[in-house]
């Protein structure tokens, strides 16, 4: 017993040490989620560190994914789902009345599962963001946002030749990179991914891990994702979900090597979910 | 024996021959052998192979024994009956069916004292109800029983034949029942050309119309050029008494197409906007509950015949459009009951649940994804809709509306009563103007023969009426197809 207590005192100590120093860019308060009478998520806290990618964890069903759409209020969209809780964005809480959820969407930006491109041309599918929020003032504004954009997505290099070209003609891997660039061009804060990869080829997949990578240097980043060499090779820290609890967080390589928990021993390492 | 009760025996013995089968395919399973099929397909290929020689001998038989009753009775007939009163041989062998129909009713007593004349057998007639046309003739009283006793040596044969074929079938069914026969095999065959079949009969109706329309139309050619009617811009058919000669009259179809699409072209700037908007609204915005009560409700409409939207048209609407125009005016209405507007609005109204059903249907396909990816850039809902679903959706809803705009060119009652009958050539939406349908209906309900240019008219205006809707719904057809490949 007091070996014990004496163990998770060390890890919390070691845990507190590992720790960057980066701010707190987002943070999860007690946040539940109902869709219905089933209630998908029990008070989980968690933060999210700038310039930091933060990777949710944890078997199917387990409300990795319900608590990523809760940070830019996808929620929203689905009818039966309430959300308790608080969760704020520069310390400013996200659920507010006074918050209007465009504006928040504009910051907190997301990239699907699948990729999503809209049936317009790829120069279109870019410049759908900055033209809702009127963020060009002309045609070449626009013009230097869509072709930065693609940039910062590394698919400018194949796409620069065929702007003008439907972005549903496109690979699935080069799909999934403009719509990156698609939600970069809104010039957001944080960037959701809920797992970016599944749909995509290995190769594909580590184009778009190299990109996630990249962009940590101007964007926070939360992510889900099935893979957990896709987590350890990507984030900085990572949080394990399970049945709609959080089962706990830290950084990434204490997380993958030495859990305090035995569930995410079990499930990192393949026994379980 | 009536062909009805036939059929029913037909069936009964089948259905004995299922039950039959079936136990003893079940009999003759002793866990020895797998049976190949299950028992039923044993009983269900008894009753096939019983049942489909009989049924179809039923049908080739009563087609075949109508036509030979047919030339029995012509045969019968005196040569020269067409110089009588009555005006043609066709219209006398009718006569003598309705007779012999109608004397079926008697009872055997006084169908073995027949009275000669027709003024003596018409009481008789009269008093089981039935009542036959003054014309008939004394001479067609024998006739006609002599076809009845034809008909019922006939209906004894067929009778007698389809028991035997469904028997014999049958019999040959069970015999052939063994534990390893293919049944299932067979059973899951004739349910395949069942299918078949069904579906070509459509097809081939559709054939049929077409045909039966086309030689009416040939016919109609042959009295006026293509270039009249297709590039006429006069409409005056000039109903005269058969005979009388004088002029042919003129059949152009220019005022006639003009009103057509003028006025389904009202009609659509009136559903569409409403029918989109409100197909925009259930998709996106309401709430599941609200869409419940709704949607049917919008879907009521579709309901409603179109002779009663006629009618709304011709009392309410069309009067109040004069009164209003008249007030404007100043006394003299500039619209008059009877127009264009009335009947436009009024087909409108009759479409928006056509629009809207079938828009909502094509919005709501639109994955989800694609609101999503917008949403989560910021945009905001009616941005979503604006910019990506509509845009998604627009070769679907583009076939919506050519679908829509087919229905308005077919639409006949509304435009009777809601714009008239005048074929004008105007562009004057507040005047009044016609439609192909109305003069369709127009041409075929006078008292007129059949092989004047008058009335074969009608049917070279009802292929050209299909020839135009059945080009838009192929355009639609196609859009909507191609549309969908877009997502897969």
């Amino acid at each position: 017993m007091n070996i014990m207590t004496e163990k998770s005192l060390e890890d919390a100590v070691n845990a507190e040490m590992n720790r960057p120093n980066e701010p707190i860019k987002m943070r999860g308060d007690q946040v539940t989620v109902h869709y219905g009478d089933k209630q998908a998520l029990f008070g989980v806290n968690l933060d999210v560190r700038q310039n930091q990618v933060t990777a949710l964890i944890g078997p199917s069903g387990c409300g990795k994914s319900t608590f990523l759409r809760c940070l830019n209020r996808m929620n929203d969209t689905i009818d039966s789902a309430r959300v308790g809780g608080k969760i704020t964005l520069d310390s400013e809480d996200i659920y507010d009345p006074k918050i209007d959820v465009v504006e928040l969407r504009a910051r907190v930006g997301m990239v699907f599962q699948k990729p999503n491109p809209f049936p317009k041309s790829i120069y279109e599918n870019v410049a759908y963001g900055p033209r809702i929020h009127g963020l060009a003032k002309n045609k070449a504004e626009l013009d230097e946002i869509v072709e930065k954009s693609l940039q910062k997505a590394a698919l400018w290099n194949e796409a620069k030749d065929r702007l003008n070209e439907p972005g549903t003609g496109l690979s699935g891997g080069q799909q999934q990179r403009l719509c990156i660039a698609r939600a970069i061009a809104v010039a957001p804060e944080v960037i959701l991914m809920d797992e970016p990869c599944s749909a995509l080829d290995p190769i594909a997949t580590a184009k778009v891990e190299e990109l996630i990578d990249e962009l940590r240097e101007n964007y926070t980043i939360v992510i889900v994702t099935h893979s957990m060499q896709q987590a350890a090779r990507v984030s900085q820290r990572t949080a394990m979900f399970h049945l709609g609890y959080l089962v706990e967080e830290g950084p990434t390589d204490k997380m993958f090597t030495n859990p305090d928990d035995k569930r995410t021993q079990d499930y990192i390492t393949g026994r379980f979910g | 024996m009536s062909f009805l009760l036939v059929f029913a025996i037909v069936l009964a013995i089948g259905l004995i021959a299922f039950a039959v089968g079936r136990q003893r395919a079940r009999a003759q399973d002793d866990g020895t052998v797998k049976p190949h099929s299950r028992a039923h397909y044993h009983g269900w290929l008894a009753f096939l192979t019983g049942v489909i020689p009989a049924v179809l001998f039923l049908a080739a038989w009563d087609i075949g024994a109508s036509a030979y009753l047919n030339s029995h009775i012509h045969a019968a007939l005196p040569a020269d009956v067409a110089d009588g009163t009555v005006a043609h041989e066709d219209l006398a062998a009718g006569l003598v069916k309705s007779l012999a129909s109608g004397m079926r009713r008697l009872d055997s007593q006084t169908l073995a004292a027949l009275p000669q004349t027709f003024a003596e057998l018409q009481p008789m007639l009269a008093a089981k109800g039935v009542a036959l046309a003054p014309d008939t003739q004394d001479y067609m009283i024998p006739i006609a029983a002599d076809a009845n006793r034809v008909s019922d040596r006939l209906d004894m044969i067929v009778a007698v034949v389809s028991i035997g074929l469904v028997l014999i079938g049958s019999v040959y069914g069970l015999s052939r029942i063994t534990p390893r026969g293919r049944a299932r095999n067979h059973v899951e065959k004739v349910m395949l050309w069942s299918l078949l079949g069904a579906s070509t009969l459509a097809i081939l109706t559709t054939i049929g119309i077409v045909l039966s329309m086309l030689f009416q139309t040939i016919a109609f050619f042959e009295k006026i050029p293509l270039t009249n009617f297709f590039f006429g811009t006069v409409w005056d058919p000039r109903f005269a008494a058969a005979g009388s000669g004088g002029a042919e009259g003129q059949f152009g179809l220019i005022p006639l197409l003009a009103g057509t699409l003028y006025i389904a072209f009202v009609a659509l700037l009136v559903a569409v906007p409403i029918g989109l908007m409100s197909a925009v609204y259930m998709s996106e915005y309401a709430a599941p509950k609200v869409r419940a009560v709704v949607k049917p409700a919008l879907e009521l409409l579709a309901g409603i015949p179109t002779i009663v939207y006629g009618i709304f048209a011709l009392v309410t609407l069309g009067p109040f459009l004069r009164d209003i125009s008249a007030a404007l005016a100043g006394g003299t209405p500039f619209i008059q009951a009877q127009s264009i507007l009335t009947a436009g609005l009024v087909m409108g109204v009759m479409l928006i649940p056509v629009v809207s059903s079938l828009s909502d249907d094509i919005i709501t396909a639109v994955p989800r994804a694609m609101r999503d990816g917008s949403l989560g850039l910021g945009a905001t809902r009616s941005e979503t809709i604006k910019r990506v679903i509509l845009p998604a959706a627009l070769p679907g809803i583009v076939g919506a509306i050519l679908l829509t705009a087919s229905r308005a060119i077919g639409e006949t009652m509304i435009v009777v009563l809601a714009a008239g009958v005048a074929a004008n050539l105007t562009l004057n939406p507040f005047e009044a103007m016609t439609t192909i349908t109305v003069k369709i209906v127009n041409q075929l309900t006078g008292d007129l023969e059949f092989n004047t240019p008058q009335t074969l008219v009608a049917f070279a205006l009802g292929i050209t009426l299909f020839a135009l809707t059945l080009v838009m719904n192929i355009v639609a057809l196609y859009i909507v197809r191609k549309y969908r490949e877009q997502y897969e």
